[in-house]
């Protein structure tokens, strides 16, 4: 065992390595903790929550595609509440990492509000302000893919809580970097991208969408480049911390995506393929950085 | 965990039974299913147990797709990587004494195991199974050799009764408390609504991570929203809102 420093400094807070299961590829940390050692984690993004409780999207959700998958899911989930009394404080009690609440709404209003719950639980770390959703319809995506709407969530979200905010950013727009830093400007601790691009597949044999809501998320190794491409060009523009998310399967992606100007790496789809792929990357990542000359995670954030 | 494959032989019209052993012991319940990985596919696949083996599983699978495709010209000796058990099974523990097991199609597969369950449980089993036509037909030899009485319906009428499952159960008269089904969703719903007693049904879903965590595979209840691969696959009759 080659003894490495995998550890880095998100917005202060000490992580012991920058490998994090990206919000609706990981549940709530919960539904995996007798499957995995979840303390190997540096921190897990939590499944995006909204005021209320919310079913989702009808089935059929899940399509495959080449090197990857299109979700619909919809934001299914038990609403704030259910977050901030239940699922954070039992994932505290067995998880010492960085806990990251992912927060959805359908007005500028309801992020507020549901960040304002999410400040009053002290057991997460950081928010995650999801602007990005593209499974539904009058909210999410749309505060994503406007400079203005993306700053104005930021700015009513960062007047209710102290603690860091992260927006997660659509990769489904003309320019990253100008959505990137309306927010930085409006006051934004970090930021998290990519979350998935729009996809669709058919059934040919039924000539109808696989999915029921037709279109979905597409996510997986196969967004990779872009994914990475949006990485650099946004923490080359920005003096704000980033977490780098898409197409992540293996350490030397997350070294990629480091050099890129991440601070810390988020696994998505790949959890859906292999339950044990962050512990796995975890493990396989002195070795990666013995290979590459690496003696600290935190010296090569950035370098290209 | 890595499986190596024993026989993977056809045994009807795109359906095929494949043998799986590892190194090491197996433990599953009848209903419960495993998650096969397969090279240049990114998502796993979901297919049902038949059987259990004290190093392995027996699974019935149709070819479908192009995933199906592939299982099904690999050979003996080659290897797969399984995720299992996954998915909460049938709970023969809550038949009386007399259970009556509805397969349609390919959906007969995890009653077989169930019936293994109940039989040792002392309870009586009667079974009958759907298919569209007779090339269609699997496991009937094997429910018959544990010594149990199976009734087939084919919707051509070229085997046993013609027609649905409902049909045969009607023309048969079997005598149970609790019954068990899997198949097609039509069939389901028609034998949820044409049977009195308590039952289960096993559903089926496109899943993505097949263990519960990422919420592709939901499905409404009256103790509302559940997973298919954690909560279920198998349901209380009760519990769906049909």
């Amino acid at each position: 065992m080659v003894n490495k420093d995998l550890s880095v400094s998100l917005c202060g807070i000490q992580m012991k390595n920058p490998v994090v299961p990206a919000s609706g590829t990981f549940g709530f940390g919960l539904e995996l903790a007798d499957t995995l050692d979840i303390n190997t984690l540096g921190g897990i993004s939590l499944k995006g929550t909204t005021r209320e409780a919310r079913f989702g999207n009808p089935t059929p959700r899940i399509a495959e595609c080449t090197e990857g998958m299109i979700n619909s899911v919809g934001l299914q989930n038990p609403g704030i509440d259910v977050l901030v009394n239940d699922k954070a404080p039992f994932l505290r009690k067995i998880y010492g990492g960085v806990i990251i609440a992912n927060i959805s709404g359908y007005s500028v209003e309801e992020y507020a509000f549901n960040c304002s719950k999410a400040e009053s639980c002290p057991d997460i770390d950081i928010i995650e302000v999801n602007v990005s959703c593209p499974n539904v319809h009058g909210g999410g995506m749309a505060f994503g893919t406007d400079p203005s709407s993306a700053a104005a969530v930021t700015k009513a979200v960062k007047e209710v809580t102290g603690k860091p905010v992260f927006i997660k950013l659509s990769p489904n727009v003309t320019d990253i970097v100008s959505i990137a830093k309306a927010c930085e400007d409006a006051g934004a601790d970090g930021i998290t991208l990519v979350n998935t691009f729009l996809g669709m597949r058919i059934d040919i044999k039924r000539r109808r969408p696989v999915i029921a809501n037709k279109m979905g998320g597409f996510s997986g190794p196969a967004i990779f480049p872009i994914a990475l491409r949006m990485v650099w060009q946004v923490s080359h523009a920005c003096n704000i911390p980033v977490m780098g998310c898409g197409g992540v399967r293996r350490a030397e992606d997350v070294v990629e995506m480091m050099m890129a100007g991440a601070t810390a790496v988020q696994v998505g789809a790949e959890n859906l393929r292999n339950p044990f792929v962050c512990p796995e990357i975890v493990q396989q990542l002195p070795a990666v950085m013995e290979s590459l000359g690496i003696e600290k995670l935190q010296d090569i954030i950035g370098i290209v | 965990m890595t499986f190596t494959i024993g026989s993977n032989t056809p045994v009807a019209r795109d359906t095929f039974r494949i043998v799986l052993r590892t190194d090491a012991e197996i433990s599953v319940r009848s209903g419960q299913f495993v998650e096969i990985g397969l090279d240049g596919y990114y998502l796993r696949r979901p297919i049902s147990i038949s059987d259990s083996l004290p190093d392995g599983v027996i699974l019935y699978y149709k070819v479908v797709g192009e995933g199906t495709r592939l299982i099904s010209r690999m050979k003996e000796g080659e290897t797969l990587e399984l995720l299992l058990p996954l998915g909460k099974g049938f709970n023969p523990e809550a038949c009386a004494s007399k259970a009556l097991l509805i397969g349609g199609g390919i959906g007969s597969a995890p009653l077989y195991l169930l019936a293994k369950e109940l039989l040792n449980q002392g309870k009586e089993v009667t079974v009958v199974l759907g298919f569209n036509k007779a090339d269609e037909i699997c496991l009937r030899d094997e429910f018959q050799s544990l010594g149990i009485p199976v009734h087939i319906a084919t919707m051509d009428g070229s085997v046993g009764t013609k027609g649905f499952v409902t049909d045969a159960i009607d023309q048969v008269g079997p005598e149970f408390d609790r019954f068990y089904t899997c198949g097609p969703l039509p069939m389901m719903k028609a034998v949820r609504s044409a049977l009195s007693a308590p039952g289960e049904m096993s559903l089926e879903e496109r899943m993505g991570c097949g263990a519960g965590f990422c919420y592709g595979c939901s499905v409404q209840t009256t103790k509302g929203p559940k997973r298919v691969c954690a909560d279920g696959p198998v349901f209380d009759k009760e519990d769906l809102l049909w």
